[in-house]
């Protein structure tokens, strides 16, 4: 570039007419629409009492005996399922997150890939991740007791969780069982507390038992009070959850 | 063949912080502008509103507002005899996901870096002799800017962005009720610190009495109505504590969407094309400048923007990873120690303590991004380390920042049970009782650092992806172990009941454990084209109508967040582009 040129064409910018909207996404002064962007309004679980991605029963009976251990009923609050965590599940497993929609996928998944990560890692989705590891869960539990999981009693089924945890058991060779007891795990904690509109959470169970109160957007009647027990009562982002 | 855009002053690539400030500041001069974003057009009241925002699943867990790795992952290695591996999930790189950048999901620390953390090396000789700065490891170099030549822009960033906080230093005058240890200031900040939460009177009395020196960290969180110098005004940030990966819905969480959009977007010599990725910047015949950017748009079809300037205002990883794949300037080789792109990445090397109480309130959920006491007592060069065997140091805070409580579940007393009524029990009662103290520590380049292009993975356009090759320097970790040791102290004297201390140092480096999202250099400045890749004008030795802006030029990281050391370097370039270079298009002085 000579510099003759580039003085040239600073002189004339502040002159020149806008260019002319060539591709869709160009934008020249503020945006007029201030509505809501409706792709952004978040996505509630479905509500219409079926399932999307648990559709075959067994499945739905084995991870509702893991999540009841992992969260059991008590007198602190509901158990997992109760609170509606498997409907949580499915949803989110129908969803973006069950699709693994934002993971790099691309292979190769080369052999020293999770030691180097300190974290495994996958190419499978969440979906097939949990296709494969219930499928693999009830298989093991037919193999060692004869039974399903769902109706082995709570000792024996925390056995098998607490080898899965400590990666003790493999269920199948297929199956990093360690990885697929902490999906289960975050997944049932994520249905616990997450907003009720996901599906989980019943009557903001989870909230009430540590005391957080929710989906509230201002402290600033509370931020002096500090060491006070508040007792507030959560909210949801949904007015009745 | 690429279509052709009409030719624009300056092509602004990436519209986050870096780019926003710079594109205020060339528009205002009247310059014609381009930016080009990867992401879409998002904004305050009509994308994350309060009936949006408050949100965890959505944002803190599913990243909702952070650009997705399928599009843009980073290969990583700890060493060249390794294969690097593409980061598949969430890890270390938190790039927004739209306009505004990192910007728009940031917590909001407002730090200036200390005047130390601009000279590590000379200073560091200066005080310890040679041998200290040149361990065989590390590589240690002066920025070619120091502290007093970038105060007025640091200034000028906290009077756009509204900053809360107390100074502690003003024009050399010390006030204890603000930070002892900071560099001077030439004013107060433009809005009052915030509120002490809970978590921080434990800290402040405990530190207190130990002699340290706490204060309240400043915050892009602001703490009243403000209306900034371009006019914008912004509200009282209401303590949500719906900050850190997410959007603010009440306009007082400083970013590009609340300080400059309102403003520049609607100025008729600006343009934003969204939903386009920049994969290349296009070299001149001459060979010593550059002629604009190629893009791809949402349907992949390619895109030229020429230009009489470029400003690379990426995410440092994409700054550096463009520049590889436009061939510009040399690849660093750490072998031979020459070629200066993808030189002097580093991190954040963080320790701390997590404590628990017996019968606190702490109120988690009243907190804000960005807001939590900090001591440095332990930082950068603020004690004495001839008889320690590091440099450096860390700010150490306490952070009042959320109750989010599906990521608190993970923060339990050692032995607590995961799962089962065990699990139910220790979090009904700890989480109203846990608090941490986070040593945010500063991190030193290494020579066998680097990031080139990957060989074997690419992304959706087949670009290579970056690779990064890296570990932490010894003298970090043993500044971390030191600082955990610290922090372990302060935690019993706040009267915790269970303390562990945490050092991510004490094992290898992985992109995929998020001790911090402050990922640093590959492009750096300096005043030796042999060791930098643009001089202290973030202007590139190879090209001299090329900036290259953004954290992606620190030659060393600072036991602070990164976000105000990069607006007001971006300040700084914007306005040598403005006031000198185009008068005189050729190398700055």
């Amino acid at each position: 570039m000579k510099r003759r040129d580039m003085l040239t064409s600073l002189g004339v910018a502040i002159a020149a007419a806008p260019a002319a909207r060539l591709i869709a996404n160009e934008m020249q002064g503020f945006p007029h629409d201030m509505a809501l962007d409706q792709a952004f309004m978040p996505k509630p679980a479905s509500s219409d009492g079926k399932y999307q991605v648990l559709t075959r029963e067994i499945d739905r009976r084995t991870i509702a005996a893991v999540f009841d251990r992992l969260i059991p009923e008590d007198a602190l609050g509901p158990s997992a399922t109760q609170a509606g965590c498997v409907t949580f599940l499915d949803g989110q497993l129908a969803g973006a997150f069950g699709m693994g929609a934002t993971l790099y996928r691309a292979g190769p998944k080369a052999v020293g890939e999770d030691a180097l990560m300190q974290k495994p890692q996958f190419i499978a989705t969440p979906r097939e991740r949990y296709e494969t590891g219930l499928r693999a869960l009830e298989a093991y539990a037919q193999r060692t007791h004869k039974a399903s999981f769902s109706d082995l009693d709570a000792q024996q089924q925390d056995a098998i969780l607490a080898g899965m945890e400590k990666g003790s058991i493999e269920l199948a060779p297929e199956v990093n069982t360690q990885a697929f007891f902490e999906l289960m795990l975050a997944n049932a904690r994520e249905g616990y507390f997450a907003d009720p509109m996901y599906g989980g959470n019943k009557d903001m169970a989870g909230w009430k038992m540590i005391g957080f109160p929710g989906a509230r957007y201002d402290y600033r009647l509370y931020a002096d009070r500090t060491g006070e027990d508040l007792g507030l009562e959560p909210v949801s982002l949904i007015p009745k959850a | 063949m690429a279509n052709k855009r009409p030719k624009a002053d300056v092509v602004i690539v990436g519209l986050g912080w870096s780019g926003s400030l710079m594109a205020e500041e060339l528009t205002r001069a009247g310059l014609n502008v381009v930016a080009i974003d990867r992401g879409p057009w998002i904004d305050t009241s009509t994308h994350t509103p309060p009936a949006v925002d408050p949100d965890e699943l959505r944002w803190g867990q599913r990243k909702e507002m952070l650009a997705p790795p399928r599009d843009n992952t980073v290969t990583f290695r700890n060493h060249d005899g390794q294969d690097a591996a593409p980061l598949r999930d969430y890890g270390i790189f938190e790039l927004g996901a739209g306009v505004g950048g990192a910007g728009y999901h940031w917590a909001g620390m407002a730090w200036r870096f200390s005047p130390w953390d601009f000279q590590v090396r000379s200073r560091t000789i200066e005080r310890y002799g040679r041998a200290k700065a040149q361990d065989g490891e590390m590589q240690l170099q002066d920025w070619g800017v120091t502290y007093d030549d970038l105060e007025p822009f640091y200034d000028q960033w906290e009077r756009i962005a509204g900053i809360s906080g107390k100074a502690g230093n003003i024009k050399g005058k010390i006030d204890a009720a603000g930070n002892v240890f900071e560099g001077p200031r030439s004013r107060d900040y433009p809005t009052p610190k915030l509120k002490t939460l809970r978590i921080m009177e434990l800290f402040n009395k405990a530190t207190t009495d130990m002699g340290l020196h706490p204060f309240t960290i400043p915050c892009a969180n602001i703490s009243e109505p403000y209306t900034n110098p371009l006019g914008v005004t912004m509200g009282a940030c209401t303590y949500c504590g719906f900050c850190l990966a997410y959007g603010c819905g009440n306009f007082s969480k400083s970013s590009p969407q609340a300080c400059i959009f309102p403003v520049l977007v609607r100025r008729p010599n600006f343009q934003i094309i969204t939903k386009s990725c920049v994969t290349k910047v296009n070299k001149a015949a001459d060979g010593k400048t550059v002629t604009g950017v190629t893009f791809a748009d949402e349907h992949g079809r390619t895109w030229e923007q020429p230009a009489d300037i470029v400003c690379l205002t990426a995410f440092q990883v994409d700054n550096v990873r463009i520049l590889l794949n436009s061939g510009i300037g040399k690849t660093y080789d750490p072998r031979s120690g020459t070629g200066t792109i993808g030189r002097n990445f580093s991190f954040q090397t963080v320790s701390g303590a997590d404590m628990w109480f017996e019968d606190e309130q702490i109120n988690p959920f009243i907190g804000t991004g960005g807001l939590g006491s900090q001591i440095d007592d332990y930082n950068g060069d603020n004690f004495d380390h001839s008889k320690l065997d590091f440099i450096g140091g860390a700010g150490m805070l306490t952070l009042a920042r959320d109750g989010a409580p599906i990521a608190k579940a993970n923060a339990l007393p050692q032995g607590s049970p995961r799962w089962g009524a065990g699990f139910k029990k220790a979090y009904a009662k700890y989480y109203r009782n846990y608090g941490t103290i986070f040593n945010q520590g500063c991190s030193m380049p290494v020579k066998a650092a680097t990031l080139d292009l990957d060989p074997t993975y690419r992304d959706k356009f087949g670009v290579p992806l970056l690779r990064l090759t890296y570990d932490y320097a010894q003298s970090d970790r043993n500044m971390a172990k030191f600082t955990m040791d610290r922090a372990v102290e302060i935690a019993r004297e706040m009267g915790a009941a269970h303390v562990s201390g945490f050092n991510f140092a004490d094992k290898a480096f992985s992109t995929a454990v998020i001790a911090s999202d402050h990922v640093i250099g590959g492009a750096v400045m300096g005043d030796d084209p042999a060791t930098s890749a643009v001089n202290p004008w973030l202007q590139s030795w190879d090209a001299h109508n090329l900036f290259v802006v953004g954290a992606s030029a620190f030659p060393n990281n600072a036991g602070y967040n990164p976000t105000g050391t990069v607006g007001a370097l971006a300040i700084r370039t914007a306005q040598a582009i403005h006031q000198n270079y185009v008068r005189n298009p050729a190398p700055l002085a």
